[in-house]
């Protein structure tokens, strides 16, 4: 879990199948992949809470949320 | 009035869900919980119904009243739903196969009465679920576990064959145009009447593997490039239009859908008789 001013972006282990297009269609690169193929939030400061790395992920494994 | 966020759509004891790595199907899911949040619906008012496929999965998953039917009859069963109690908002999921495959001749005619039903048609261009094989959407000389080779018959266009039908609202996209997807989800569960969506879905398992590349994030950037609106795909030559498939609504309009038809054709032949007598 990371948290970037009001953003915070989970990746639930659990779910995800290590396809990589969150990280790859990132358009602020804010994932990298570790060696395992699970993505990490590595840049959390360039987020701009577009939602595209959740609204994409085929196994619901990303919540991103913009706390108010 | 209760809002409800798309989560409450989400059925999400049965996830992690069956369908492979990179495929499509979740990302088209979460749209359609999306587009039915954000429509203000409850649980309580929508049913979905699917057939039998990969995407007919999809009703473990959702948290909507759900009809899971036999193959290909999605839209027969969803046709009965819809008017033992027009009030619901009936949506099918179906694949290529159940849609326009087994299912094809529901397909037309559910298009040609105008019911007031959604289609949202996941098109992966084969049978993902029994091992791959080709569908009627499966384009010339492409590869499939049964067309080794390159299959030998064109495939349907799904939209045109909406259109020609009759379908009030017809629109392709794709699940890497998400926000676009959810956006003609919402114009096509809003429609009165017969409304379709194709989706074209990645399958980097089968499809994608023989004639793609089997990486998930190769297919996401396939759609990416293959998919263009209609003022682009319009100015491509010939040779460009085949490489490429077009992606935005087709057809919008109001003709009367078969239950508004249905009460007026009944209440006009009661006074007739009444008339009569």
């Amino acid at each position: 879990m990371i948290i970037k001013e009001n953003v915070q972006i989970k990746i639930d282990e659990r779910l995800c199948k290590r396809c990589g297009i969150c990280s790859e269609f990132c358009p602020q690169n804010v994932f990298s992949v570790r060696n395992d193929g699970i993505p990490q939030v590595t840049a959390p400061e360039n987020c701009t809470s577009c939602h595209l790395c959740d609204w994409r992920c085929p196994d619901f494994a990303i919540t991103l949320e913009v706390i108010s | 009035m209760t809002t409800h966020t798309h989560k409450d759509f989400l059925d999400q004891r049965h996830l992690p869900h069956i369908w492979c790595p990179g495929c499509g199907d979740g990302i088209v899911l979460r749209a359609y919980t999306m587009a039915l949040a954000e429509l203000g619906l409850a649980p309580k008012d929508v049913v979905t119904v699917t057939g039998i496929g990969c995407w007919g999965k999809s009703d473990d998953y959702v948290a909507t009243h759900a009809l899971h039917g036999t193959h290909g009859r999605a839209l027969a069963y969803a046709t009965g739903v819809k008017l033992g109690n027009p009030d619901l908002t009936v949506v099918t999921l179906m694949g290529d196969g159940d849609a326009v495959t087994i299912g094809g001749n529901h397909f037309i005619h559910a298009a040609r009465r105008n019911i007031d039903l959604t289609a949202i048609v996941v098109n992966n261009y084969n049978y993902g679920m029994t091992g791959g094989q080709y569908s009627a959407t499966t384009p010339l000389n492409s590869k499939t576990t049964t067309s080794p080779l390159g299959n030998a018959e064109p495939g349907f266009d799904i939209c045109s064959l909406a259109e020609t039908a009759g379908a009030n609202f017809v629109a392709r996209t794709t699940p890497y145009h998400i926000v676009s997807l959810k956006n003609l989800l919402k114009q096509a569960i809003t429609k009165k009447g017969f409304s379709v969506v194709e989706v074209i879905t990645p399958c980097p398992t089968y499809f994608g593997r023989y004639n793609i590349n089997p990486s998930p994030v190769a297919n996401m950037h396939w759609l990416k490039e293959k998919g263009v609106p209609v003022a682009k795909y319009q100015q491509m030559t010939e040779e460009e239009q085949a490489q490429h498939f077009v992606i935005g609504a087709f057809v919008n309009k109001d003709r009367p859908d078969f239950y508004t038809m249905y009460q007026q054709i009944n209440s006009r032949n009661g006074t007739e008789r009444e008339g009569e007598r």
